[in-house]
């Protein structure tokens, strides 16, 4: 994928889609979103994972749904009806849902927008971000998916 | 010529022949005159040499072709079949089936030339045809009175110490010796082929024949061993004050030695070879010659050998008297799930008209109501015949294992018989193709750690001969899968003493463990890992493999065993994967579903009948004590109101265990398509085996209740 935004464009850009948790964006590479999806009823699963809200129906597939919130440690908020599950496929037929407040838009980040992650300013370990996008005014935290998804849960 | 569209089935048919040849080998074994088995194996042997030989395979073909010499030779009469013999077919088999296994890996046969395996076989042919009156004539013997050409052609197998060119100064070695009373011997050492340090192994041969005496030269150079430039032999001109016998037996004390041949050499014949070997057109001549003879000898095996294939391919068109092969199609497994996928769909989309039906204007439109009925009829049989189509019989992998035993037999030094019954049982073509594995490991455990050896159980009253059953059968939704020995049955003491001195559990929880829970952690990866344990208890080597990886087919491992009796390990794996009868419930208001398979009976039961036993619900159900799961709490849900005098308790089964699962309201029975959670989820009780979606978009789960017995 990089490879062919490589030969599409001049520069090494990468689209993202940005979500709202509370007052702060984060950033999702697109290339790994397979589908957004209004909040439906979740079928709760007993005995896992805190974080994990239960699964859902996705056109006949069951998918685990996660709260970003309860992954990042953050507390929970109401639903409203601008909440979103966003599919993410980090590998073939094992999708994800990821429940985030709002979804925005989808900006397009060259490599030079992207600032690493300062690393020592956030404590939160492990770190979920993995770069600072900026886009005109607003700073977009980028997701490290991969972290997000993995076992580990924030202490 | 591109043959490899024809690859598939050249390993698929050479799965066959293999499987029949060694099925057709243990029954030679124990009936060495069985001419219609000698036939078979020799027709299968045939074809498998046919087959290589058209797809290019020319070292499987070379191997095949002197097995089948060994088997025509066999047929007519010439030769006897020892047990020795068979040892060595078998090593021809493994060896033919590696050929197999590197072509389907590599679609090339390899560069392993099994030129042990074929000198063995030569030497088999030899000493079976050239000396019938005795069984086991030694080399010597037979070639001891024998003119010096012949003794050349007769050892061109073995005997490769004859091809040495002895150099001058070796000679004068040699000649030194000789004055001083020492003895001149030529051997070849053949290492193991399973042999991973063959220059480690020819190190130590040296040195041990250094002890005794000295080694004048060798086939290859010592430095080409030490190097490891040879195959699995190498060859040696040795004088030593000892004799022969002593040194055989010190080289043949090296680990990973196949065998060593060889014999004390007279100086006049060397000095005549080294005359000879002066004039330097023979000098060229000799080893050549030798090739040629060594061929010669085999002639009348190999001239029979295309004569017997010539009359044995009519022969097979003549008996018809094989089981008519049924009519099938070879399909790619990926084309059936997909199948079973559609047919999934359609049986969500048949329950999704059911719920619509049964909701609102039910009864409107009665012919709609038969219209679904009809549907619905039409996509379980559907279901059937595409699972069915997934379904063989566990056949497949339970043939392998008489050879294994046997094997195992040898190899322990106890004698057992494996019994087997309920082959035919059939089941899921992924299952079938994940159990073989646990299933050889459960036979090897009874096999090593459950059978005794023939004197203890001699000393015990038992037969000197052991006994492992292999038996399935269906049950329900189950299949169910035994490994049954006589031997001597788990030490639940041992087990307990060996868990509390690991720190598995402490001395206050063994004290209160059932011995069946103490059996269970056995289980358990860190005990199973721990070789001290193995050797008290006599189990646990890789029981956590066996049992994760039948889990993850949704079955389960159980243990049955009784001291000095034996014991049962038995697998149980659900029948199906994908869709199977499920009965919906409602537990604090979501729904949940359990295998129909699984459930006894449903019954209702007031709450006055509850009684406890150590602080445990039961109920007494027809006189069985049934144990009372209240499902609200294991799912963690807040307990209903306990408003009502009755409650509905669904009983379920496994095997001869039961448990009374607590529900709040019934649904009714309902297909579903089982879907996994994914795996990102962790179930920590592995309560719940799965998802399935209902007839209105909802996500219900199943409810595993095996894990709940």
């Amino acid at each position: 994928m990089d490879e062919i935004s490589l030969m599409n464009n001049e520069y090494d850009t990468t689209q993202y889609i940005v979500i709202n948790i509370g007052d702060e964006q984060y950033g999702i590479d697109i290339k790994y979103v397979d589908n957004i999806v209004r909040m439906q009823k979740i079928t709760r699963v007993p005995n896992c994972q805190e974080y994990f809200k239960g699964v859902i129906n996705l056109r006949g597939e069951v998918v685990p749904v996660m709260s970003f919130r309860m992954k990042v440690g953050l507390p929970e908020t109401e639903l409203t009806n601008k909440t979103r599950i966003i599919i993410i496929k980090l590998e073939p037929n094992a999708p994800v849902g990821i429940i985030v407040d709002a979804v925005r838009e989808v900006v397009t980040l060259g490599e030079n927008n992207v600032d690493e992650a300062a690393k020592s300013s956030t404590s939160n370990d492990p770190s979920y971000i993995n770069g600072i996008g900026k886009c005109g005014e607003t700073l977009i935290s980028l997701l490290d998916l991969n972290v997000v998804i993995s076992e580990k849960e924030k202490e | 010529m591109d043959v490899n569209q024809y690859l598939e089935i050249f390993l698929d048919e050479t799965n066959e022949h293999l499987q029949s040849l060694s099925d057709q080998l243990m029954i030679l074994e124990n009936e060495p005159e069985n001419e219609d088995t000698i036939n078979e194996i020799f027709r299968a042997a045939h074809s498998l040499k046919g087959m290589a030989g058209t797809m290019g395979y020319k070292r499987m073909q070379a191997l095949t072709h002197d097995m089948e010499n060994v088997f025509s030779e066999i047929r007519n009469g010439k030769m006897k079949v020892t047990s020795q013999l068979v040892d060595v077919l078998f090593q021809t088999l493994d060896a033919l089936e590696e050929y197999k296994n590197t072509i389907q890996e590599t679609q090339d046969e390899g560069t392993n030339d099994n030129a042990a395996i074929i000198q063995a076989l030569q030497k088999c042919l030899d000493e079976g045809t050239g000396a019938p009156a005795e069984e086991k004539p030694k080399e010597k013997k037979e070639e001891a009175p024998a003119a010096a050409s012949d003794a050349d052609s007769g050892d061109g197998g073995d005997k490769k110490w004859k091809k040495i060119n002895l150099q001058e100064h070796e000679i004068n070695a040699i000649k030194e010796a000789e004055e001083k009373k020492m003895k001149i011997y030529g051997c070849t050492v053949f290492v193991q082929e399973s042999c991973i340090l063959k220059a480690a192994r020819a190190f130590l041969v040296f040195k041990a024949i250094e002890e005794m005496g000295e080694i004048i030269i060798s086939d290859p150079s010592t430095q080409d061993i030490e190097d490891e430039k040879f195959d699995f032999d190498f060859s040696l001109y040795i004088v030593s004050a000892e004799p022969y016998e002593k040194i055989a037996e010190a080289i043949k004390s090296v680990s990973e030695i196949d065998r060593v041949v060889g014999e004390k050499i007279e100086i006049e014949d060397i000095l005549e070879g080294a005359q000879a070997e002066t004039k330097a057109a023979e000098e060229e001549a000799a080893p050549q010659a030798q090739e040629e003879t060594k061929p010669a000898v085999h002639e009348p095996a190999a001239a029979a050998a295309p004569a017997q294939g010539a009359g044995a391919a009519p022969a097979k068109k003549q008996t018809p008297g094989k089981p008519v092969v049924n009519r099938t199609v070879r399909v790619d497994i990926e084309k059936l799930d997909v199948l079973m996928n559609l047919v999934s769909e359609l049986i969500i989309a048949k329950n999704s008209l059911v719920s619509y039906s049964s909701g609102g204007q039910a009864g409107n439109n009665s012919s709609f109501n038969e219209q679904i009925e009809y549907l619905e009829s039409v996509t379980t049989n559907l279901h059937e015949s595409v699972m069915k189509v997934r379904m063989v019989p566990i056949e497949s992998i339970t043939t392998k294992f008489p050879r294994m035993i046997r094997d195992l037999s040898k190899k322990l030094n106890k004698k057992m018989e494996l019994y087997m019954s309920g082959e035919d049982t059939e089941l899921d073509r992924t299952v079938v193709d994940e159990i073989g594995d646990p299933l050889m490991h459960m036979l090897r455990n009874s096999a090593d750690h459950g059978l005794e050896s023939a004197e203890e159980r001699i000393a015990n009253g038992k037969d000197p001969v052991g006994s492992i059953f292999l038996d399935a059968y269906q049950d329900g939704n189950n299949v169910v899968i035994e490994v049954k020995d006589d031997g001597k049955g788990i030490d639940v003491e041992a087990v307990k003493r060996k868990a509390i001195e690991r720190g598995t559990i402490t001395p206050e929880q063994g004290e209160t463990m059932s011995s069946k829970e103490i059996i269970d952690l056995l289980f358990l990866p860190s005990f199973s890992t721990a070789k001290v344990v193995s050797d008290v208890s006599g189990r646990g080597v890789g029981l956590d493999v066996v049992k994760s990886k039948i889990e993850a087919l949704g079955g389960d491992v159980s243990v049955k065993t009784k001291l000095g009796e034996g014991s049962t390990f038995s697998i149980r794996l659900p029948l199906t994967l994908a869709i199977i009868q499920a009965l919906m419930v409602i537990v604090g208001g979501e729904k949940y579903a359990i295998s129909l398979g699984s459930i006894d009976t449903i019954e209702d039961i007031s709450v006055d009948e509850i009684k406890y036993v150590e602080a445990k619900e039961v109920i007494n159900l027809r006189g069985n004590v049934i144990p009372i799961v209240r499902l609200h709490e294991v799912l963690g849900l807040e307990a209903p109101e306990e408003n009502r005098d009755s409650m509905i308790v669904v009983i379920v089964k496994k095997g001869d265990q039961y448990a009374g699962l607590v529900v709040d309201e019934l649904i009714g029975q309902q297909e579903i398509v089982i879907k996994s959670l994914g795996k990102y989820i962790n179930c920590t009780s592995r309560m719940i085996s799965g998802a399935t979606i209902l007839g209105d978009g909802e996500v219900a789960l199943i409810i595993d209740a095996n894990c709940l017995i």
